[in-house]
């Protein structure tokens, strides 16, 4: 079987005069017809440089990425609404787009008017419509709406029946951007489960989402663009992986960058929403390292976890405390702990200084984590106490729930 | 060039339905919410007529016999002309997400305004009869050649648009250059005047532009019940098809380009 799609050397660029000024006029164009002052520089933002790709039919795959790294103008090309600068474009099958739904509606009409006229833009005779309408209304949920002006309708209902319109296309072929995100718990289910029924009839959906859970949950592969170039393509866990390590990498330089411009504008930068304290002592920089020393910021459930504080002293005191602690996504603690509950003797510090405490087997279950660290005086007195200033990932293989995994086993007994 | 011309011509027959239902619902928007729904498509070109008549006929009272019908019969096409003209030069650049988030050949846009407005043109066809029956102006056997005529000067319009749709995507001056040269035509198109109203140096120069030899065949049939001048639309039929080649071309040339400049 050929694969469903096949991008062979895609080059496509964007003139940046189009970007950065809407239109040349007549006017500049007739004052000064050769003068290079008057018009814009004719700059080319390049998204794709040679890229490739293979889709292989029944696949399901979801395109990851940070924004502006080329994902909508990849789905683009491949609709063939923008044109490739170089290479070829082979889809094997017939293409439905999600890419805004219900692109071509008319306010003043109807649901049940606007359905025949979508279909049709959709490429759809007006008997196949017909034939499909009744399902298409049922799966929108639409029933006693559907002879109502779209105007009145909801955002909701108007991406429910743009939703409902592209899939009962029935394509060959589907190519979703990021749409899903707009309906309700239980539509965006229901589109799932469509988009489920849809891959086992062994149709190819191309997914554009930053929704993470649903690519690895969904999707039989992954691809990671960035810049426009493919960072990764396969397995979706190891995908969506590398993604996050390099969001949270990204996020660590930010922060560095924050807090060496912090460092130059006074003492006033403990105060903040997510820092605070009077900075006698100052946290400078936190890392998170694995047992080999490796910097990380996502760890397989069960795995040592070090984590690094530099400390600098700005007024020498004897009365310091280190804490750590960690918080899932709801804001509830799952572990916290300082140097004074453990007893640990602190040496008398001189200006700078490291400390680390060493998390053993983190048993936390899957999910993402913030975490706090702060230096305080015995009474609470805070020096520098920063909440949320580093997060990381527990990937497992088990989908357990709770906070923390208690040690445990099974014991079966048979008589 | 031929290529580019097949291709467009081969996608409008493919999409044929489309352009159906999206000349139904622009008609259909057009009234819609209104009290007075389709009566509109009627009721405008009467009320039209009604104030060209009080100006030209009682204020500045023009001596010809059946003026008012005289007028009506080239203001009616003219109106088909320049509002098909202002709205397909505009459609492409306000065809908003259709342009740039859905896959389907653009050339729809523009022939959708056109046929819209045509379809308004014939709507009105019967009030013109009726008034000019009631006037005592009769049309006999030349009406057979109103297909005709209406096809050339479709295919005008078709070509028109389609280089003014393209030009606006790139300078979207042209939409308001467009509207103010609508302007002087009409007054240099014998409409409401008769062409042998104009002196003699002039009325050559008149007969060269393209409106001026559409208007003169529907007032033929019209109102002088005679065939048209023959030279006249064989001029007009090179003129149109020269002009849709073009047009075609320029449009499927630059095609590509539309979604990412809208």
């Amino acid at each position: 079987m050929p694969p469903a799609v096949i991008l062979k050397g895609i080059s496509k660029g964007f003139k940046q005069t189009t970007l950065r000024r809407d239109y040349i006029t007549l006017k500049s164009l007739f004052l000064n017809p050769f003068s290079r002052k008057g018009r814009p520089k004719e700059e080319t933002r390049v998204v794709f440089q040679d890229l490739n790709l293979e889709i292989s039919q029944g696949i399901s795959l979801g395109v990851i990425g940070r924004n502006g790294s080329g994902k909508s103008t990849l789905l683009k090309v491949m609709t063939g609404i923008y044109k490739p600068d170089s290479g070829t474009v082979q889809m094997n099958g017939r293409v439905s787009s999600l890419i805004e739904l219900g692109a071509g509606f008319h306010p003043e009409f109807t649901g049940r008017e606007n359905v025949f006229i979508n279909g049709t833009i959709l490429g759809l005779s007006r008997k196949e419509i017909e034939k499909r309408f009744d399902r298409i209304v049922r799966f929108a949920e639409l029933e006693s709406f559907i002879d109502v002006p779209v105007r009145t309708y909801s955002s909701g209902m108007y991406v429910r029946l743009g939703f409902s319109v592209a899939v009962n296309v029935d394509p060959d072929i589907l190519l979703v951007d990021e749409v899903l995100a707009v309906g309700d718990e239980s539509f965006s289910r229901k589109c799932i489960d469509r988009m489920t029924t849809f891959k086992k009839s062994g149709k190819t959906i191309v997914l554009v989402t930053h929704d993470l859970p649903t690519v690895e949950r969904f999707c039989d592969q992954a691809l990671w663009l960035d810049s426009g170039c493919i960072q990764a393509q396969g397995e979706p866990r190891q995908v969506i992986d590398a993604y996050r390590q390099a969001v949270a990498r990204r996020d660590d330089e930010r922060y560095k960058e924050e807090q060496s411009k912090a460092a130059s504008s006074g003492t006033e930068r403990l105060i903040s929403k997510d820092r605070w304290g009077n900075g006698d002592i100052e946290i400078i920089r936190v890392r998170l390292r694995d047992s080999r020393g490796q910097e990380r910021h996502v760890f397989q459930d069960g795995e040592d976890i070090l984590v690094e504080m530099d400390f600098q002293v700005n007024r020498p005191t004897l009365d310091c405390v280190f804490g750590v602690g960690v918080f899932d996504g709801k804001g509830t603690c799952c572990y916290g702990t300082n140097t004074d509950l453990d007893e640990v003797v602190l040496p008398p510090f001189q200006e700078t200084g490291q400390i680390k405490i060493k998390l053993e087997q983190v048993h936390l279950i899957e999910g993402n984590y913030l975490l706090d660290v702060a230096v305080h005086a015995h009474d609470g007195h805070n020096y520098d106490y920063q909440s949320g200033c580093m997060s990381f990932a527990v990937r497992s293989t088990k989908k357990d729930a709770g906070i923390y995994r208690i040690p445990h086993r099974w014991i079966v007994e048979q008589e | 060039m031929f290529p580019l011309i097949r291709q467009h011509i081969q996608e409008l027959i493919r999409y044929r339905s489309l352009v159906n239902s999206l000349v139904i619902r622009e008609l259909k928007a057009r009234y819609r919410g209104s009290f007075l729904g389709f009566l509109w498509t009627f009721l405008n070109p009467l009320l039209l007529l009604g104030v060209y008549a009080l100006v030209f006929n009682f204020y500045l009272r023009i001596r010809m016999e059946h003026y008012a019908g005289f007028m009506f019969v080239g203001l009616l096409p003219w109106i088909w002309f320049s509002s098909s003209l202002l709205e397909g030069t505009n459609s492409i650049t306000a065809g908003g997400s259709l342009v740039t988030k859905v896959l389907f050949p653009s050339q729809v846009l523009p022939i959708v305004k056109i046929l819209a407005n045509l379809l308004n043109y014939l709507l009105s066809l019967p009030i013109l009869f009726g008034f000019l029956w009631a006037m005592g102006v009769y049309q006999g056997w030349p009406l057979l050649w109103l297909p005709l005529i209406l096809f050339l000067h479709l295919l005008f319009i078709e070509g028109l648009v389609l280089i003014l749709a393209t030009i606006n995507v790139f300078f979207r001056d042209v939409q308001h250059i467009l509207a103010n040269f609508l302007t002087l035509l009409f007054f240099l198109t014998p409409i409401l005047y008769p062409l042998s109203q104009v002196p003699p140096p002039f009325n050559k120069w008149v007969k060269l532009i393209p409106m001026t030899q559409i208007t003169l065949s529907y007032q033929d049939i019209f109102f002088y019940n005679r065939a048209p001048d023959l030279r006249i639309l064989l001029v007009f039929m090179a003129l149109s098809l020269i002009l849709l080649g073009i047009g075609m071309f320029f449009f499927e040339r630059y095609k590509e380009t539309f979604p990412e400049k809208v």
